[in-house]
């Protein structure tokens, strides 16, 4: 398939992504360069310093709202999509009507509890919606033992689901790069087997 | 002690045998030494919450899939 026929499919769609920091934002931007239609985007922080090892914002954007600075960045990538922001932190309450509309959800979260809630909201309030969760992507090398797992269809974990963030093992940007643009690659790869 | 395998279950894709006929989720926990506590747990494609554990018991066949949540993104 040309890209141009990729591109107007992928147009159709809307995904929602829950956070905005090392896997939302560079997740977000593979999908908008992809072109897929709408994008709603949620996330309660602003941009500081300490982001820029990996997050896709710049340092003049620090002091920012992750979601006003992720949407400025998105429209210089591709001014042809929708970006709908949420200066929200979700909840068990407010997450369905964040996302609702949505063909798939993206969890980008840093802390486990978060994903976790995350997970279990999804999965009861908003069935049958796919569900691309990372877990495991903290430190350096171990490249191979980042995959995706296709729990059923309506979950699907992107990392190696054992590495997890400490003083001494703290976030990249490669491999948390790797994961967000694993979680994009799997959310195309649903999107491009759903028909017109 | 020769323990008999009574039930076999799926778990993470690959078969477990179990020697009991029957089994909590938090009797298997312990079996199988899982005790990191940030986890997801589907029976069956169905979402197991943790007040349940208890009370959920996994049968002989059934498609157990855990999910460990690692902090970091």
């Amino acid at each position: 398939m040309r890209i141009a026929e990729i591109k107007n499919h992928l147009s159709k769609f809307r995904i929602g992504i829950a956070g905005a920091g090392g896997l939302g934002s560079n997740c977000a931007v593979a999908l908008a360069r992809s072109g897929v239609g709408t994008l709603v985007i949620a996330d309660f922080d602003m941009v500081e310093e300490i982001n820029l090892n990996r997050q896709y914002y710049f340092s003049d954007q620090v002091g920012m709202m992750k979601t006003d600075a992720i949407k400025y960045n998105i429209k210089h990538v591709n001014p042809g999509i929708l970006v709908i922001t949420h200066q929200i932190k979700l909840d068990r309450i407010n997450l369905s009507e964040v996302f609702s509309g949505c063909n798939i959800i993206i969890e980008a979260f840093d802390n486990a509890a978060m994903k976790e809630m995350l997970i279990e909201t999804v999965q009861t309030n908003m069935p049958g919606i796919p569900l691309i969760v990372g877990s495991g992507m903290a430190g350096w090398g171990k490249t191979n033992e980042l995959k995706c797992r296709k729990i059923d269809e309506t979950l699907y974990v992107c990392g190696d689901e054992s590495s997890e963030v400490s003083d001494n093992l703290p976030p990249l940007a490669p491999r948390v790069g790797i994961v967000a643009n694993m979680e994009a690659n799997v959310a195309i790869e649903i999107l491009m087997n759903i028909s017109d | 002690m020769i323990v008999d395998t009574l039930m076999k279950i799926i778990l993470n894709n690959r078969e477990e045998e179990i020697g009991k006929e029957s089994i909590t989720v938090n009797e298997m926990l312990i079996l199988k030494k899982f005790s990191y506590k940030m986890r997801i747990i589907k029976i069956n494609g169905v979402l197991i919450s943790k007040e349940n554990y208890d009370s959920t018991i996994i049968h002989d066949g059934d498609e157990v899939q855990m999910l460990y949540l690692m902090s970091g993104g």
